[in-house]
Formats: structure tokens, C-alpha cells, sequence
């Protein structure tokens, strides 16, 4: 990854470091978001994410490094930076003595909005994410989904172009998890810049366009879902062929597609561990076919995200005990 | 047009601490309440063994009480800081784009706005336990207005130590390891005559003695010289505010 300053870069992060005393809770980072994609940030409890976060919304000033965001230099103009940043944090930091509506009002002021116009974005927001019927109750007695979505709300009123959402469904259930992804898809389409740190990996791979991994105060790894998958190199191709002809398939597959094809005892199924799936899928399919062999099942598995994480977050932690 | 939005910045600031001073009941009762039965306690305990020269204890005690007052009020100054930083508030707020001061201008503003609804709730209960001002109410709102300004300085001293420790309940035990001394080794509740030497030194020429026997002054007019206090009050308050409030605002913007 380079790091030049283009406009494509919602977010350039260049080499950011910070140290707290002896503790290095970031190392030499390295980030940029394009814009208006979602970037994922993952990494496990204590690896660094939030403390990224702090130093991209102006919150944290960092060792060292350099961080633009919608092409404001954050360290040097923050008080610019704020106007196009949107965060919303992991705690859903609402007062729970204000009522929602109230909430976001005081923040559509504090963003120097006209009474009227805070009262209409007020409105919005509240519609937007479904609160308007609580709106008027104090948060005090809100579920913690309706918190969230209070929460992403006030992050909202500004309508920033970047918006930073610190584990926006830690701790939430699974159907209100899914409201949230919705909300977030939606923001996505009307072109709003999204960078998501999760520790779900289900949740980047369904959000994110592109993803760093982060550990130990050390980027790890980056790329999309596909690549991260892909580089670990273990695509699993399954084919079912009729049971009389499971050893010929099995011949046959060796010599054309060079690769070890393995028999499983249990279903006689037939699988091959390949680097590149859907290529050597259709490999295999044509080469069945030359031979004339039926094939009645064929799937392709991919590791999921969570294979991928504890393969390199473990390589790591061996490498270094 | 950036000064008019520091004061609308800080007016939305006000008006969201004074909910939460209002609406939180816990809160409410324990700044209204706690004093109230101090006042009524010191009165009807020790007001019969204290000799202070005057003829009803109440007299005495009542702006020692309104003092008290305004101290443990700073004390909440700090504690609801601490408390905004804990959970997550005050990131939000310093991701906006407002004014750096709004935040602690608006906590303190707020907090004096309570300490009027206390401290007139305690001039009440006061004069029902038979408190007079014999000096006239002119005398008697200028006194109030040195109370106020008194707890307004100590609400900065208090939000420094919130800021500095960032735990709501550590900032409450911390207060009242500050305030006691000052509360107690003062002429709050009784004649500092009656103190050993050394602590006479401090007691009299420490911020509470001024403002409560200011306070004296200006209800009772029974203190030689008492014009003096009402300077030094003055001075202390606005000493301390010089002194805190910069540092607060320094402190919170290096607050992490």
C-alpha cells in the first residue's frame, strides 16, 4: 500500500505510533479507507482498534505518524477535522436523564444549527432509525439496541462525510445486530465513508469492502474478505460422482489438475485443496466431463474469516513465544 | 460570530447538566437534602453547648451552613465530570466542533444554577428555625452573591481533581478529604477562639473563615471589621478562579 494523497483516500493514516510511557499501543501503522467504502479494523480486546480510533477523531494525538481524513491533516487543523468526522462509540455514550429527541437536538446546536433546522434534522434522524414513537422518553429506558441507534444518530447530525463507528454491536442481540448492518448499508449508498472496527469477523465480512487486521499495536494483515481467505490457501472443492466410477474421478483429477484428490471415506466424496477455487472448479468440472464421468454434487468451501484470524493472530503469538 | 457560538455552545452545555442535576433524583436530594439535615442536627445538637456570643445559635450557624454548602456543591462539579468521562460524554463532545471552554463553562454554570435552588432552600429552612438578616436584604442578596461566587471558584479547584482522577467515586472520597478540613478547621460552626494555636493560624486565615464571617457581617452586622472579609472573600474567590479555571481548561484539553 502507498500512502499517496489522493482524493480516492477518505482516510490516510502514515506510520502512526503511540507510545503510553513504555507501552506501545501503536507501532509504525499504517491505514487508508477509500471513499465511500466500508473498512473494517479488526483485531481481538486490547490490540489497538480504539486507541486508532481516538488518534483518527482528533481524540488522541499521536507519538508520531501522520493522519488526513477527507484530506484534513488532523493533527495539524482538528478543529477542520471535526466537521467531517461522525463517531460513534462502543459505550453509546448518551446521557440517560435526556430523551432522544433532546439528545440529538443538543447535538444539531452544538454543530451551530439554526433552532429550526436541529429541530428538522432532530426529526430526521429520529424517523431515520426508527425512534421516533421513544423519542420523547428519557434513554434511561431504552433497549440497548435503540441506545446504538441513538448513539450512530448523534453521530449522524452533521451528515459527516467520514464516519467512525467503534464496535457498533458489541453486545447487541442478533436481530438488532442486523438492524444496525442495515442502517450502516444504507449510509454506505448515500455515499458516507465508513471505517467499523469489530471483533466479529461476520461483521466485516458482510460490511467490509476492505479490512486490516490489527494486533498487538501492529497491522498484520489487509485486503478484502476474498484475499484474506485466499491467502490462506485452503479452498476445499467437494464432488460426488456416481460410486462406480470414484476411483477413475479420482485418476483422472490427479493427472489434469496436478493435485492431491483425496477420497473421503464416510460420503465417497471426492476433495481437492486448492489455492484458487472457482479456476481449479471449473478445472475439475471440464475435466470430468472430457472424461465422461457424471459428476452429481460439486461445492466449494471457503474458510471463514474466523479461520483466517486465528491463523495469523496465532502465527504471531507462536513466532514471538 | 465564534464568541456567539462559544456562548450558544455553552448554553446547550447548561441546559444539559442543569437536566441532569434536575432530573437525576438522587442527585437532587442529596444536595438538597444532606444540608438541610446538617443544618437542622448542628443546631438542635450542638447549639445549646456552643457559647458563640450571640444570642440564637441559628444566627451563627446559617452562613457557616451556606458555605458548607457550596463547598460539598463543588464537590459534584468534579464527580459529574469524572463521571462524563467515563462513560464515553465527553469524547463525544470533544469530537464536536465546539468550543473548548463550553464543556467546563457549562458544568459550572450549571452547578451554580443548582446551588441557588439549594441555598435558598436552606435560607428557608433558616429563617423557620428562626434565622433573621438584621442587616437589611441588600446586605442580605450581597452575601448570597458572595456564597455563590465562592462556590463557583471551588467548582473549578473540583473539576481539576475530576479531571485528574476520572472516577466518579474516587473524586467523591477525594472531595471530602479536601473539603472536610476546610469545613471544620473554620469558623463554620464554631469560634475558631476555642481552637488549640496552630490551627487557629490556619483556621483564620483560610477562604471559609472570610466567606462565612462575611456572610455574618452582612446578616448580622455584629463583627468589627467585618467589611475586610467581604474584600478578602472577594479576593480568594477570584484568586482561586484565576488560578483553576486555566488550569482546568488546559487539563482537559490533554485529557485522554
Amino acid at each position: 500500500m502507498t500512502s499517496k494523497k489522493t482524493s480516492d483516500n477518505a482516510i490516510e493514516v502514515t506510520k502512526v505510533s503511540k507510545h503510553f510511557g513504555s507501552v506501545k499501543a501503536l507501532h509504525d501503522v499504517d491505514l487508508t479507507a477509500s471513499r465511500g467504502k466500508v473498512t473494517g479494523l479488526l483485531g481481538p480486546n486490547g490490540a489497538g482498534k480504539s486507541t486508532l480510533i481516538r488518534v483518527m477523531t482528533t481524540l488522541l494525538e499521536p507519538t508520531s505518524g501522520k493522519v488526513f481524513v477527507d484530506g484534513v491533516d488532523v493533527l495539524k487543523q482538528p478543529a477542520k477535522a471535526r466537521q467531517h468526522i461522525g463517531l460513534a462509540g462502543q459505550f453509546a455514550a448518551v446521557d440517560d436523564f435526556l430523551t432522544g429527541r433532546e439528545t440529538l437536538y443538543m447535538i444539531a446546536r452544538l454543530y451551530h444549527m439554526p433552532r429550526s433546522r436541529a429541530k428538522a434534522r432532530t426529526n430526521e434522524l429520529l424517523d431515520k432509525l426508527g425512534l421516533t414513537e421513544v423519542a420523547d422518553r428519557q434513554t434511561k429506558t431504552y433497549s440497548g439496541g435503540m441506545r446504538r441507534r441513538l448513539d450512530l444518530g448523534a453521530s449522524l447530525v452533521a451528515t459527516p462525510s467520514v464516519l467512525f463507528l467503534d464496535e457498533p454491536t458489541t453486545g447487541l442481540d442478533p436481530r438488532t445486530r442486523l438492524q444496525m448492518w442495515d442502517i450502516i448499508r444504507d449510509l454506505v449508498k448515500q455515499g458516507v465513508t465508513i471505517l467499523l472496527t469489530t471483533q466479529y469477523l461476520e461483521e466485516a465480512d458482510a460490511l467490509a469492502d476492505y479490512m486490516y487486521v490489527i494486533d498487538q499495536g501492529k497491522m498484520i494483515a489487509q485486503g478484502t474478505a476474498e484475499q484474506l481467505k485466499r491467502s490462506l490457501g485452503q479452498d476445499v472443492i467437494e464432488l460426488k460422482v456416481a460410486d462406480a466410477q470414484v476411483s477413475r474421478a479420482k485418476q483422472t483429477l490427479a493427472k489434469h489438475l496436478k493435485r492431491d484428490v483425496e477420497v473421503d471415506e464416510a460420503t465417497r466424496r471426492l476433495r481437492l485443496r486448492t489455492k484458487n477455487g472457482s479456476d481449479d472448479l471449473l478445472a475439475a468440472v471440464s475435466t470430468l466431463k472430457d472424461a465422461h464421468i457424471k459428476a452429481e454434487e460439486i461445492s466449494v468451501h471457503r474458510p471463514s474469516l474466523d479461520d483466517v484470524f486465528l491463523a495469523i493472530t496465532g502465527k504471531k503469538h507462536e513466532e514471538e513465544a | 460570530m465564534n464568541h456567539l457560538n462559544g456562548l450558544s455552545d455553552t448554553a446547550q452545555i447548561v441546559k444539559r447538566n442543569v437536566k441532569r442535576n434536575f432530573r437525576i433524583p438522587q442527585l437532587l436530594i442529596f444536595s438538597s437534602i444532606q444540608p438541610i439535615v446538617f443544618l437542622l442536627l448542628f443546631n438542635f445538637v450542638f447549639g445549646g453547648a456552643v457559647k458563640t456570643g450571640e444570642p440564637k445559635y441559628i444566627d451563627f450557624l446559617l452562613p457557616g451552613i451556606l458555605a458548607q454548602t457550596a463547598l460539598f456543591g463543588a464537590i459534584q462539579t468534579g464527580v459529574g465530570l469524572a463521571e462524563d468521562l467515563s462513560k464515553g460524554v465527553i469524547d463525544r463532545l470533544r469530537s464536536l466542533p465546539i468550543a473548548r471552554s463550553a464543556v467546563l463553562v457549562g458544568r459550572t454554570f450549571a452547578d451554580t444554577i443548582r446551588n441557588i435552588f439549594v441555598i435558598a432552600l436552606m435560607c428557608i429552612v433558616g429563617v423557620l428555625l428562626g434565622f433573621r438578616f438584621h442587616e437589611g436584604i441588600p446586605k442580605f442578596l450581597l452575601a448570597l452573591v458572595l456564597v455563590l461566587f465562592f462556590a463557583y471558584s471551588f467548582s473549578w479547584v473540583s473539576g481539576n481533581i475530576g479531571l485528574l482522577l476520572k472516577d466518579s467515586e474516587t473524586v467523591q472520597v477525594a472531595g471530602f478529604l479536601w473539603v472536610f478540613p476546610l469545613v471544620f478547621a473554620s469558623s463554620v460552626f464554631v469560634p475558631v477562639e476555642t481552637m488549640p494555636h496552630w490551627l487557629q493560624i490556619f483556621a483564620r486565615n483560610q477562604p471559609v473563615t472570610q466567606v462565612v464571617n462575611a456572610v455574618r457581617y452582612l446578616t448580622q452586622g455584629n463583627i468589627i471589621n467585618g467589611g475586610a472579609y467581604v474584600w478578602h472573600t472577594l479576593v480568594w474567590a477570584l484568586g482561586i478562579f484565576l488560578v483553576f479555571a486555566p488550569l482546568a481548561v488546559w487539563k482537559y484539553k490533554r485529557t485522554v
